[in-house]
């Protein structure tokens, strides 16, 4: 006997009943442990007392032992050895429930101990003529590989699963390839990262295809989940292959269960490259919309997931749902996670036919209470914008009504996208500025002062108060946050070089405190004090037009993407290794994936698609739209090009932009290129490894030897 | 492929859990809330689905509880988000209504379903009548154990064998929902109709049925004329029972259905839906002291239909108070809850328009946040013998072996579906938005 808790308290009393004459009151007591056990209680010391009632011909009581077994065989590992002999026997039990619960619970108890005395039942039970025994025993394997590969081999068991892929019931070829699938993910995630041998659990051959493809039509339907699922896995030999298995797969897309719908499109869009016949193509893809919308009145969180997979299709298949976008107008009642998602696709839906509907909705929910939405809405009024050049004119309409509503994020965001506007069609909509200075003292957040702040310096030559406008701002430089006081910095550069009569006050005025603020200010003096000249074409130099790109995600990510719908990676649009924790193992699965980046630079581009990198990439937008590529886009950012809701948001806030700018400028000129470059270092070594293709256009950064110097005489300027 | 399940309330304390593999430990389901509070502070949104620290959380809500599952691996979301919703649904045919209470008073029963419906983290058996069958409450009663329905692993893994009815029924529902949205200036600007056949099956042994609609492509596909209307369905979907590949290949609906009640297909039109009920109001709000409503509703349907049950709820502001009413028909209750009045109409006659009134003081302080709350209007109706779209059952045959007749039965209903709305309560005097193009 081990030593035993005192004669008292709840366990003690446990005890004793479970070691009662009476069965009634041994029953009652097993539930009572389950119950404490539910509700987090420790119940371990009851272990040899719940065991005793192990053999019982009530099926529920032997269910309830078999539950505390598998929450506590860890614990009492030495202990789990006595209920040995009632698994066994429970495994030649005559009712196929009772077998296969003893299977299924052994597999589950993950002791070593009883590992050994799992494998003569489990084979039994592979070949049991009741297919539920059989099924269990399917995904039993699996367990037991996950626990003891080796076993699993020795025993052949994979050799047996292999042989039930024939099997003459569909829900246990639907386990089979469910444990084999599985084996498969954990053998290739387990090998040493060296070895480029491919374990071949489970490799599909043609002959395998087939019974999948029959079995498909039969199971019920997480079965064909499991089956779709190998079936993504497929090589087809041939293009007559790959279009057989698109013509079976397809009448899944009538199923009412939406992962089996989701499955299939993933099916689909593999095998869909080698499709060569183009009415195929057509046909597959026009069948794909109406389930894809259907999926729509799903529960909100299975609308989220499909709208994730509907926003990647949208990327590689932009015609998938062109005439659909009412569809994904936002309900009144819908969460908000969902409404975001609906405003993206809208987005990318918009065109020349439908952006009137989209922007009488856009600005419908810009009234709505949920400031997060209304933002979002507003922001997606600015896109809209700027994909549809025709549209823009009604879309800064729409702007100046939500400008006049006075209300004051409302009015803030709504200057924010305005001056994307500006970026994109430059002095064309001027009318406008007087209704954006009119509410300039409704601004408090920095993201709209900047923007604000940057129209005016922009276009200072015809606001005829520009400087008493930016003189507001450098009243109240010093309290400003640090991208406002440089955007201020350099829009009373742009006036000086555009009005210099009127506004050498104010230049004179802006005193920096924060480091890069007082860098930047240096920089502008020197140029204005030793070449106007190049002060100018280096400020006020042409800028390219902005542009949103269709795509969030690299090509090559976007097809391995497309490969894993309905997956978590495709929901939340990264590549697999980025949240799950292979180490090196994941990075060596991308180039088996044969995919033509590396990983540095998909890494890379995962961060870029990420939140964080707008202003990289806008800069890789301006090179894209120059048509040369500079050092920047030659590291391949390029076609990783950002959300477009993303890029909307603070671009002019970081010093980056400027930044770009006047490197813009550099490239056709090269007076005070090595001061510039000197001085701008600190600024660009923080960035680090992606900027370091600029080397391709300027000198390396240098360390800034010679700041101490210039800095007195700028010093001697001020 | 999940490695646990819990069920949390909502301050995230697990009241049931069940771990299917080892990757997962337990210890991560008391991490679930915290995250999600931590999300919501930094202002961002809470996504069925998130990852943390090399876990991926996955999560619905239903009423006052999250059902939550973890996992390690780049696993099938939505193949989980939906299991998830299923064992809600199972849990709800068990016990009628799922929340804390229910789930501490049948811990076991939860238990053993838990073990049943899903195995290493696999989905597998998910019909609730099949469950019945071998997992109830009662089972300890039973003097004979319980086996395996072969409805489990059957092909036909959706009824049993050996059903038997002194009297052959199939009852046929045709139920259409339809959702629109009216602008503010009386355009429709999305509509679509949500069609589901139900099914009430009182047949005996392993009939064969099929069933005919007036479907536009099949009729198409044969050759043959429709006589009357045919509609075209954008989107067909099917109860598992109902064969696909014989549906892809001639449209032709073949199943063995299951006993008793169930969804056979449902369906999605998109063609253009005139409101069958139209609602507008004219608000005339003086701010500070009272705002005023007069609301129309109109139906436009054909005269010898009627529509039942029509409940119109119209948007009120939070803080209106001391309501006063008056209606040409039906009763007006003032919802504050809802912060709007509903006018219940018990029966609304086709081409029949009434009007009402309603009068509200507001209070002279205005709170800090003016901003108006643009719900829009919201209706629920019910037509029975009327279906929008036209669909047509022309035949339902039931063949069993045993050549029994059975009588189908057919009822038609059209009913508004979770958003039927109107944005047309506008200001008096201020026009309607119009559109800038």
């Amino acid at each position: 006997m081990s030593i035993r808790a005192p004669r008292k308290g709840e366990n003690y009393e446990l005890s004793v009943d479970l070691n009662s004459e009476y069965r009634d009151k041994r029953k009652d007591a097993i539930k009572r442990v389950i119950a404490s056990m539910t509700v987090g209680k420790d119940v371990s010391g009851l272990f040899p007392d719940v065991l005793k009632n192990m053999q019982t011909d009530d099926l529920e009581q032997k269910k309830l032992v078999y539950l505390y077994l598998m929450n506590y065989a860890k614990t009492q590992p030495e202990l789990v050895i006595l209920a040995v002999n009632t698994f066994v026997k429970d495994s030649e039990d005559p009712n196929p429930l009772v077998r296969a619960l003893a299977i299924r619970t052994m597999g589950c108890l993950r002791a070593e101990k009883i590992i050994d005395y799992l494998c003569d039942p489990l084979q039994r039970a592979l070949r049991d003529d009741n297919p539920y025994v059989r099924k269990t025993a399917a995904l039993c394997v699996a367990k037991l590989y996950d626990l003891k590969p080796e076993l699993v081999i020795e025993n052949g068991f994979l050799d047996q699963l292999r042989d039930m892929i024939s099997d003459s019931n569909p829900m246990v070829v639907a386990n089979t390839v469910a444990a084999l699938t599985d084996i498969h993910i954990s053998a290739t995630s387990n090998q040493p990262s060296d070895s480029t041998s491919d374990p071949a659990v489970f490799s599909i051959t043609s002959a395998i295809l087939n019974k999948l493809l029959i079995a498909l039509n039969e199971c019920s339907e997480w079965g064909r989940v499991a089956i779709l699922n190998a079936l993504a896995r497929y090589d087809a030999t041939d293009d007559k292959e790959s279009e057989h298995i698109c013509e079976r797969v397809v009448p899944q897309f009538q199923h009412v269960n939406g992962s089996v719908v989701l499955a299939a499109m993933k099916v689909i869009m593999i095998h869909i490259r080698h499709v060569r016949r183009d009415d195929l193509v057509k046909q597959l893809i026009r069948k794909m919309a109406p389930p894809l919308v259907t999926l729509l009145s799903s529960p909100p969180e299975v609308q989220w997931v499909a709208l994730r997979n509907i926003n990647l299709l949208l990327q590689k298949r932009s015609d998938l749902l062109s005439n659909e976008m009412r569809v994904f107008f936002c309900k009144y009642n819908d969460p908000l996670y969902v409404k975001i998602e609906k405003l993206d696709i809208m987005v990318r839906l918009a065109s020349d036919s439908n952006v009137d509907a989209l922007l009488s909705e856009l600005k419908e929910y810009s009234s709505e209470v949920d400031v997060d939405f209304v933002r979002k809405s507003i922001k997606a009024i600015g896109q809209t914008a700027i994909l549809i050049e025709s549209a823009a004119e009604r879309c800064v309409n729409v702007l100046l009504e939500l400008i006049n509503t006075r209300v004051s994020y409302v009015v803030q965001e709504a200057v924010v996208v305005m001056k994307d506007i500006f970026r994109k069609y430059p002095s064309t909509y001027e009318g406008v500025i007087p209704t954006l200075c009119a509410n300039l003292e409704e601004l408090d957040e920095p993201e709209a002062k900047t923007s604000l702040i940057w129209i005016i310096g922009e276009y200072a030559d015809k606001i005829d108060n520009a400087d008493e406008l930016l003189g507001i701002f450098v009243d109240s430089f010093i309290e400003e946050s640090y991208q406002v006081q440089l955007q201020t910095l350099t829009a009373v550069v742009k006036l000086f070089l555009k009005k210099p009569d009127s506004s050498q006050g104010v230049v004179q005025r802006v005193i920096a405190i924060h480091h890069d603020v007082r860098d930047r200010a240096y920089i502008y003096w020197r140029l204005l004090s030793t070449d106007p000249g190049a002060a100018k074409a280096v400020v006020l130099a042409h800028r390219p037009p902005i542009s949103i790109p269709r795509t969030t995600v690299s090509p090559a990510l976007l097809e391995e993407l497309l490969g894993e719908i309905s997956s978590l990676a495709s929901v939340y649009h990264k590549p697999a290794e980025t949240f799950v924790g292979h180490g090196r193992v994941g990075a060596d699965s991308v180039q088996r994936k044969g995919s033509e980046i590396s990983d540095a630079q998909k890494a890379l581009q995962t961060v870029v698609a990420g939140q964080q990198a707008e202003n990289l990439l806008d800069f890789g937008d301006d090179s894209a739209q120059d048509g040369q590529p500079s050092g920047l886009a030659a590291t391949q950012i390029l076609p990783s090009t950002p959300a477009a809701a993303n890029f909307l948001s603070g671009t002019s806030a970081n010093p980056l932009d400027d930044l770009v700018s006047i490197f813009g400028g550099m490239e056709t000129m090269d007076t005070g290129a090595g001061s510039l470059s000197t001085a701008l270092s600190p600024t660009v070594t923080s960035l680090s490894s992606p900027f370091e293709g600029f080397g391709g256009s300027s000198a390396p950064p240098s360390q800034p030897a010679q700041n101490a110097q210039p800095q007195e005489d700028l010093l001697g300027l001020f | 492929m999940a490695s646990l399940i819990a069920i949390l309330d909502l301050k995230g304390k697990p009241l049931i859990q069940r771990s299917y593999k080892d990757d997962v430990p337990s210890s991560y389901i008391e991490r679930f809330l915290p995250l999600v509070l931590d999300i919501e502070e930094e202002g961002q949104q809470v996504t069925p689905c998130f990852s943390s620290q090399g876990i991926n959380y996955m999560h619905i809500r239903h009423s006052n509880l999250y059902i939550l599952a973890l996992s390690k691996r780049n696993s099938n979301a939505a193949e989980i988000i939906i299991f998830l919703h299923r064992l809600a649904q199972v849990l709800m045919e068990y016990f009628k209504e799922l929340e804390e209470e229910s789930i501490r008073d049948n811990f076991v029963i939860i238990y053993e379903l838990m073990d049943e419906m899903m195995d290493f983290g696999f989905p597998q058996t998910t019909e609730s009548k099949i469950l019945q069958e071998y997992i109830t409450q009662e089972s300890h009663k039973l003097e004979i154990q319980a086996r395996p329905p072969m409805a489990v692993t059957n092909a036909v893994s959706w009824r049993t064998e050996g059903i038997r009815y002194r009297k052959n029924e199939v009852f046929l529902d045709v139920v259409e929902s339809v959702n629109l949205l009216v602008n503010s200036n009386g355009n429709v600007v999305r509509s679509e109709i949500l069609g589901a056949v139900k099914m009430k099956c009182y047949l005996s042994g392993m009939p064969e049925l099929r069933l005919g609609l007036n479907d536009k492509v099949m009729f198409e596909s044969t050759g043959r004329t429709a006589r009357g209307k045919a509609i075209e369905m954008e989107d067909v979907k099917f109860h598992q029972c109902v064969r696909l590949s014989r549906f892809e290949n001639d449209r032709t609906i073949s199943f063995i259905p299951p006993d008793g009640e169930f969804e056979l297909m449902s369906y999605r039109l998109s063609t253009p839906v005139k409101p069958l009920i139209w609602v507008e109001a004219a608000v005339e709000s003086h701010k500070g002291s009272r705002v005023e409503y007069m609301v129309k509703c109109k139906a436009q349907f054909k005269r010898r239909s009627s529509a039942n049950n029509v409940e119109i709820y119209v948007p009120v502001p939070d803080d209106a108070d001391s309501p006063k009413f008056r209606a040409s028909t039906g009763s007006v209750q003032y919802a504050p809850d809802k912060s709007a009045f509903v006018w219940k109409i018990k029966q609304l006659g086709g081409g029949r328009e009434y009007l009402m009134r309603a009068h509200f003081g507001l209070p002279s302080v205005k709170s800090e946040q003016d901003m108006e709350k643009r719900a829009p209007i919201s209706v629920k109706f019910e037509i029975p013998y009327f279906t929008v779209s036209g669909i047509q059952v022309r035949y339902l045959k039931i063949v069993e072996k045993s050549g029994y007749q059975a009588l189908p039965w057919v009822r038609y209903i059209t009913q508004n579906g979770d958003d039927y709305s109107l944005r047309t309560a506008l200001e008096k005097g201020s026009t309607p938005i119009v559109q800038q193009m």
